[in-house]
């Protein structure tokens, strides 16, 4: 595949060891998602998208593991494999180039911060050096015009200032940093990082802003929490934005400002983003390509329209035949999920499929290119 | 950032501690019951501070009770000398009283501390990291809950009160070895309590969350999962302030605790138990001492609950 794509993910097996077997959620899955633009992530539910999504950051809920498998993120010029990175740099990664969107916004805020303390949290970890300088700059033009002992205490603050951008962990800053009066040095970056909060509230259309930084998790309205989990997420323009199913517990409208927040911010952040979902019209609206899932295989990936003209796997196409239109009788799926602890042998799909051939039982298809940018992993297609 | 939006700032943060505090004291007000225990933990303090003006010390350790120590003389009902009489070897039962008060507030805070930063740190290790940690953490504590604790603790005791500790909390061996006593057999609680809340806390998205935007595992204990975790351990932890002083003062009841003339409430009543048997004609050798540990683990308790109103998220809004 080509060096544009920011994303790649190769043969991921994920098991979770359970008392009742191994549940075997990832089964060879590919996917690859290209610079700036939108991915969508399709399936039902317990087919491995949040599973898939997760995993990109290296985060595993603990009964999984992942048992083989490459996932690929290019970081500008270099290319970095998730899997094989030790947790240090992981913690780098997670957040400053690739950041996340919870499903359910109000539980993704911590219920004892304010907005203000959440997202200065985030600022401070990743941003930590653009606003030390800032807060540098600011000090310097005080010290200016203060006089007295207010401009020996601006000179105390920038010599502190200066120490942590050049030796952040020295004794003396770690010391003072934990004695209670003292540590107030770092309000100057806090105060920056709240002008900054500000904006970034004010991009994302929330009506008065000023406030909203002073609010609790629980005196936000579903769509002001979403806003302000999206606004974690990009507080440190991620090259990768993994929106996990973000509208899914919000009406409709709130759900349509969301969505075109999100295009909106794609287009001004320059960043990709893999959106998981099971709302195909979510995706005909957001997404730039679509990804099928079933059972913890990716059976079909391809561009939207393509896609939703020429479905080519039959799960695909039975899922687009099953969407509730109006006058028309409701067309369903026969069969049903499979279980993951003893899944079908061959296409996990074969039992369910209306054109079983001889060989699906036995081989599990390969995910091949059947159209230019068009894969299918089905038997059908060889 | 202009003078006017911070003005804002200034005149905003503040608003809301102060609501808040006005909300708390309203609360307060409301339960007479938690007044009760308020004041009567503050009545405690007072004596506390005001003990040498009380009972001036007379000789160099002022825990040591005074007493003429003449055997065989019966105890004196209450004077102008002795405010509450005297007990065994005429030992003054207002001054044990009043440094036991000391002793007791002493000992509570110790345990207490203790126990609570034993537990909270092993809770949170057990919880967050689970597996085989969590396993042997909790099946140890499942053993020491096994015991009856009582007898636990006076086994403890006696075994600790051999050994030669290389530092001593009260100058005492026999007092050091009960405090340690008490926090071997109390941390388990606090353990099992904040691993639990750990575990309900853990599963949370907003500490999915903190993980997926690179925050590490020391930065998500203590910044998102204990600060969530800590409520009821702080009232569990004012419940057992009474408690714990009633374990010391049972140990010191059967022998095990402070020496025999160190102002302890449990000692006193130790000594007056040669006099119950003559029904109320002693009636002060044990009435003062056991009026002085009723009242301070009710004031305790009355505290705990009080506790529980105001700062459980679920009581407090009700």
């Amino acid at each position: 595949m080509a060096s544009e794509n920011i994303l790649e993910i190769e043969n991921l097996y994920l098991n979770f060891y359970t008392y009742d077997g191994i549940v075997k959620a990832l089964d060879g899955v590919n996917l690859s998602l290209k610079n700036g633009e939108v991915l969508g992530l399709v399936g039902e539910t317990g087919c491995g998208k949040s599973v898939t999504s997760l995993s990109t950051l290296a985060m595993v809920i603990t009964p999984g593991i992942i048992e083989s498998g490459k996932i690929e993120f290019s970081m500008g010029k270099r290319k970095v494999d998730i899997l094989n990175l030790r947790e240090r740099d992981l913690l780098k990664i997670r957040g400053r180039n690739i950041s996340m969107i919870f499903q359910e916004p109000r539980a993704a805020l911590n219920p004892i911060y304010t907005v203000e303390n959440q997202v200065t949290e985030v600022f401070l970890h990743h941003r930590k050096e653009e606003l030390i300088k800032a807060s540098l700059a600011e000090l310097e033009d005080a010290a200016k015009k203060a006089t007295g002992l207010k401009r020996s205490i601006y000179k105390f603050y920038i010599s502190l200032y200066k120490g942590m951008l050049n030796n952040p962990k020295s004794l003396r800053l770690r010391f003072i940093s934990k004695i209670p009066i003292l540590k107030r040095f770092q309000n100057r970056m806090k105060k920056v990082a709240r002008k900054d909060i500000v904006e970034l509230l004010k991009v994302l259309r929330i009506s008065d802003p000023e406030r909203v930084v002073d609010m609790y998790p629980h005196e936000l309205s579903g769509g002001m929490a979403q806003r302000v989990v999206i606004a974690m997420a990009l507080a440190c323009n991620p090259l990768l934005l993994i929106a996990d199913e973000p509208t899914t517990n919000l009406d409709v409208t709130v759900q349509a400002q969301i969505l075109q927040l999100i295009r909106e911010l794609m287009k001004k952040f320059k960043s990709s983003i893999l959106y998981v979902t099971h709302d195909l019209g979510v995706v005909a609206q957001v997404c730039d390509r679509v990804a099928v899932m079933y059972a913890g295989n990716v059976v079909e990936m391809g561009d939207v329209m393509t896609f939703f003209k020429k479905p080519l796997h039959p799960y695909a196409q039975s899922l687009l035949e099953s969407i509730p239109r109006p006058n028309e009788e409701f067309v369903s799926i026969p069969g049903t999920v499979p279980s993951l602890v003893n899944p079908p042998t061959g296409c996990r799909f074969h039992d369910r499929c209306r054109y079983t051939l001889e060989i699906c039982p036995r081989v599990k298809p390969k995910f091949v290119e059947v159209e230019k940018d068009h894969y299918v992993a089905c038997h059908l297609y060889r | 950032m202009s003078s006017k939006e911070e003005v804002k700032k200034s005149a905003k943060t503040p608003n809301l501690m102060v609501k808040e505090l006005k909300f708390t004291l309203k609360k307060m007000r409301d339960t007479p019951l938690s007044l009760i225990g308020l004041s009567l933990v503050i009545f405690f303090l007072l004596i506390c501070a005001l003990a040498p003006v009380l009972a001036p010390p007379k000789w160099y350790d002022p825990f040591r009770i005074p007493s003429t120590g003449t055997y065989g003389r019966e105890p004196e009902p209450p004077s102008a000398e002795h405010l509450f009489g005297t007990t065994s070897y005429q030992t003054d039962i207002f001054y044990g009283c009043i440094w036991g008060t000391i002793h007791a507030f002493r000992l509570g805070l110790v345990i207490v501390i203790t126990s609570v930063v034993v537990g909270l740190a092993l809770g949170l290790i057990a919880g967050y990291y689970g597996g085989i940690v969590d396993e042997i953490l909790m099946r140890f504590t499942d053993i020491i809950f096994a015991f009856p604790s009582l007898i636990l603790i006076m086994a403890l005791v006696v075994a600790l009160q051999t050994v030669t500790l290389p530092f001593t909390l009260t100058g005492y061996t026999r007092l050091d070895a009960c405090i340690i006593g008490i926090v071997l057999v109390g941390w388990p609680g606090y353990t099992r309590l904040i691993r639990g809340e750990v575990l309900r806390v853990k599963t949370e998205d907003y500490v999915e969350a903190a993980k997926a935007s690179g925050a590490s595992d020391l930065r998500i204990i203590f910044k998102h999962i204990l600060p969530n975790t800590i409520y009821p351990v702080i009232i569990v932890a004012s419940l057992d302030f009474g408690t714990i002083v009633l374990l010391a003062a049972a140990l010191s009841f059967l022998g095990l605790g402070a020496p025999g003339d160190y102002a302890d409430w449990g000692q006193l009543i130790y000594h007056s138990m040669d006099w119950v048997s003559s029904g109320l004609r002693y009636w002060w050798t044990y009435t003062f001492p056991g009026l002085f540990i009723m009242l301070f683990c009710l004031g305790w308790n009355l505290l705990g609950d009080a506790f529980r109103d105001i700062l459980d998220p679920l009581y407090r809004r009700k």
